[in-house]
């Protein structure tokens, strides 16, 4: 188990590394470039500022650098906000994006799970309608038009939460309308998720078994129903842990959320080559981690599984 | 009874004391508090408020007023300024001298430094290009301290609106002593020291900037803030719902959806802006490259149902690059003309619009850009008979099309002025200027451009309205489409000191509670 974990770990490396080469190259292939304006700069600014970052180097020798940089986690500085480093961006920006992230997930983990349930327990009763019907709707209304709903209501008629601004503000429940937002698209696709598979594994031999002993039936769902269906809805929670986490820009733009989400857009758009890169390595990570983490849960879930 | 009475002004001191503070929906995030690494209006309103250059733009008509500067005089050509400093210091205390002042223009030009605006100041002041260029070292650059507080900069020509242009954050005054003791790290909260109205506070990136009074600004006494609040949002619907929720004072943008809506509140505050929104025309293109048939185009559209219906704004047709100013009087260009606009194109060897070729509008991705061209497309189709298609491109791909390869026929785009002088514009189409991405060449404009660089006054303007004549009613090498608008939401009941005004600038220490 632990060289399996070991393992994995080590083969985080090469998939940084080609991901890496790639995107360092890729974005440079775009048109336009850090330094682009509506007013152009004029040459002899800009070939001060390409040797300030050292752009004037051949690519190759850019690479190498930005390379040995990366191995000392110094991602460069970054060329749109000029004070501002890279880590020091995502260090500022992630603790925010992870505390939104992981709990909009708690959220719709705990609550997709619940109502997944139910719905399966009493298929095709009116509890089951309510939860598909909230379902598609939380997987069809996008982000940009539950945020305002909410903060229309909640925030500007019963002013009961927040309607925007972060914890620097508001405390600990400006946390609470965002995470909301965030996690209902996955809360409901997890809710759908864990139905169908609930279902499938109700009809399965050894559930019929473990009816056929006489267990009680609250024992069943438990122990055994539980234990199996989770299995696609833990493979489902690896994109959406790195998803959630970085991908929350609107969510983030709605209610003024300081996260690390807009940063990364907005690098795109102003070619700031060393914030991209940054996006793109911790968006990698991340994912890959959290991957690393599904699997280690897999096999608390199904004996079958085991680690060589 | 009397416990009623002193609740009741307990609570009135709480409500003053709570509109001094005051928040602003203030666009991007700030690329860095550094004035000299600054570019864009978010930027600019922060420098407003924790900086003062020599001089500061008057919150009605933007031109200059005394700021680090007490008064300034001329020489008689009108090339060398002397300004005289007052008797002013950092917020550390530390005296704030002539000194400061050439060291701080001369890290704004250091090549080293590479400021994006570095070419501004240099481009003006004598010596300035050679020292940016690295052909001469910093001795080259004609500004000097004549004493302590006596200030002398030689420009490059007679430059008479110099004063107003300094306003800009290019010419900003930094606080050597602190840049020198701290290097990069000057702009973080806990070293701060600048000069202007108010002190950083905090500086929550993508988040907000706070800033308190600094109780050393030789003007203290007439600062009414306590505090000023920069949120960093770009999101127009966002800044809107904030307003609309009391929690921003002041927003300068509002959703185009509701602008039926916006239009009747009484706090929403239209006024024609130092700007215009174009067309630019890839002048080396057939058939664009015949002035009859740009001449047609421009022609064939109505501008003022384009800014009636589409925009809706209150924009101000144009037909003219140049916004009108103080005595400037912009070329009077081609209004809406169906009949001449078909007989230019028929002349050019296109009657009806048969066998015109098929060309393209190009402007970066955006729903309103879009509207626009839109509409332009079935002006022209209904009118001249002509096919146009559209292209957007995201924002790097466009100026990279736009600037760089030049690939385009016609595309959308629009200049703000950076001070309130023609040449801003003007400047902008001479042969092989960084901004004339339509490749337009006329000898007879750069000649006149360039004398107008040696004079002054009224015969000044003379060249430049002559040479908009060349630019608009001769060659017709753009096509001017609306004067910009500002367009504010600020509740002028609650607010005094706060001013539409045509370069949208809004010094912060005039803005106070309304008694």
């Amino acid at each position: 188990m632990s060289r399996y974990f070991i393992r994995r770990v080590l083969s985080l490396i090469p998939t940084l590394f080609v991901i890496i080469t790639l995107s360092f190259f890729l974005i440079r292939l775009a048109p336009g470039g850090p330094f682009a304006r509506e007013k152009d700069v004029p040459e002899i600014i800009l070939q001060n500022l390409l040797k300030r970052y050292n752009m004037d180097q051949p690519l190759a020798q850019q690479y190498l650098r930005y390379l040995g940089d990366i191995l000392r986690w110094d991602l460069g500085p970054s060329f749109r906000y000029r004070d501002l480093s890279v880590n020091e961006i995502i260090d500022s920006g992630l603790p925010v994006s992870m505390l939104l992230g992981v709990t909009a997930l708690a959220m719709a983990v705990f609550s997709g799970i619940s109502v997944g349930i139910i719905s399966a327990l009493k298929q095709n009763k009116w509890p089951d309608y309510v939860a598909v019907s909230i379902a598609v709707i939380g997987i069809s209304v996008p982000l940009f038009v539950m945020g305002p709903v909410l903060q229309l209501f909640i925030g500007m008629r019963w002013k009961i939460l927040p309607m925007g601004q972060w914890i620097s503000i508001h405390g600990i429940k400006a946390i609470i309308l965002p995470a909301i937002t965030l996690s209902f698209p996955y809360f409901a696709y997890i809710a759908r998720l864990s139905r169908a598979s609930i279902l499938e594994v109700l009809r399965s031999d050894y559930i019929r078994t473990a009816r056929a002993k006489g267990l009680k039936e609250s024992d069943v769902v438990w122990r055994h129903v539980l234990k199996g269906a989770l299995l696609p809805v833990v493979t489902y929670l690896g994109p959406a842990f790195s998803g959630i986490i970085v991908g929350s820009v609107v969510v983030e733009t709605v209610f003024l959320v300081p996260g690390i989400g807009r940063p990364f857009i907005q690098s795109a758009i102003n070619r700031d080559y060393t914030l991209i890169m940054g996006s793109v390595i911790v968006y990698s990570a991340v994912l890959i981690l959290a991957n690393l983490v599904v699997d280690v849960i897999y096999g608390f879930l199904d004996p079958r599984i085991s680690y060589k | 009874m009397k416990r009623t009475i002193f609740a009741l002004f307990a609570l009135l001191a709480v409500a003053a004391l709570g509109a001094q503070n005051f928040t602003i929906v203030n666009g991007t995030e700030p690329v860095s508090l550094d004035p000299h690494a600054v570019e864009g209006v978010p930027e600019h309103r922060i420098y407003m408020a924790l900086f003062e250059g020599l001089t500061v733009g008057d919150p009605r008509t933007n031109r200059a007023l005394p700021g680090i500067a007490e008064s300034w005089s001329f020489s008689a050509d009108y090339k060398t300024v002397t300004f005289k400093l007052r008797k002013a210091t950092w917020s550390d205390g530390v005296e704030i001298t002539a000194d400061t002042v050439v060291k701080s223009w001369l890290r704004k030009m250091d090549p080293k430094n590479a400021f994006q605006y570095a070419d501004f100041p240099a481009y003006y002041i004598a010596g300035g290009m050679d020292y940016l260029s690295g052909k001469a070292g910093r001795e080259a650059v004609k500004i000097r301290a004549v004493d302590k507080h006596t200030f002398e900069v030689q420009l490059v020509g007679p430059i008479p609106f110099f004063p107003d242009m300094i306003v800009h954050y290019a010419f900003a005054v930094v606080p050597m002593h602190s840049i020198e003791k701290h290097g990069n790290d000057w702009i973080k909260a806990q070293n701060w020291v600048s000069n202007g109205p108010f002190v950083l506070k905090e500086w929550k990136p993508q988040e907000r900037v706070v800033v308190v009074k600094n109780n050393r600004y030789w003007d203290a006494k007439n600062v009414a803030l306590r505090q000023i609040t920069f949120l960093a949002n770009d999101d127009v619907n966002v800044g809107y719902n904030l307003y609309k929720a009391g929690a921003a004072d002041w927003i300068d943008t509002v959703p185009l959806e509701l602008m039926s809506q916006i239009k009747l509140d009484k706090n929403f505050h239209v006024y024609p802006q130092y700007g215009t929104y174009y067309y630019i025309i890839n002048v080396t293109r057939k058939p664009l490259d015949d002035p009859r048939v740009r001449k047609a185009l421009a022609m064939a559209f109505d501008k003022k149902v384009l800014v009636e219906q589409v925009t809706q704004g209150g924009q101000v047709p144009a037909n003219s690059f140049v916004p009108p100013s103080t005595g400037y009087t912009p070329a009077k260009g081609y209004g809406f003309d169906p009949a001449t606009a078909q007989k230019l194109l028929a002349e050019a060897g296109y009657p009806g619009g048969r066998g015109f070729p098929t060309f393209a509008i190009l402007y970066n991705t955006s729903a309103s850009h879009k509207k626009i061209a839109e509409f332009v497309q079935a002006q022209w189709k209904a009118n001249l008979g002509i096919d146009v298609t559209l292209v957007n491109q995201e924002w790097g791909t466009y100026l990279n099309t736009r600037s760089q390869s030049h690939n385009f026929d016609i595309a959308r785009a629009g200049w703000i002025g950076d001070y309130l002088d023609p040449s801003t514009f003007s400047d902008m189409w001479v042969t092989g200027g960084t901004q004339n991405d339509g490749l337009y060449s006329n000898k007879r404009y750069d000649e006149l451009l360039e004398k107008s660089r040696t004079t002054s006054g009224a015969e000044r303007m003379k060249l430049l309205m002559d040479a908009e004549k060349i630019l608009i009613d001769e060659d017709m090498a753009i096509i001017p489409i609306y004067f910009y608008v500002t367009q504010n939401m600020i509740d002028l009941a609650k607010w005094d000191g706060w001013y539409p005004n045509p370069m949208n600038q809004h010094p912060w220490k005039y803005i106070r509670p309304k008694k």
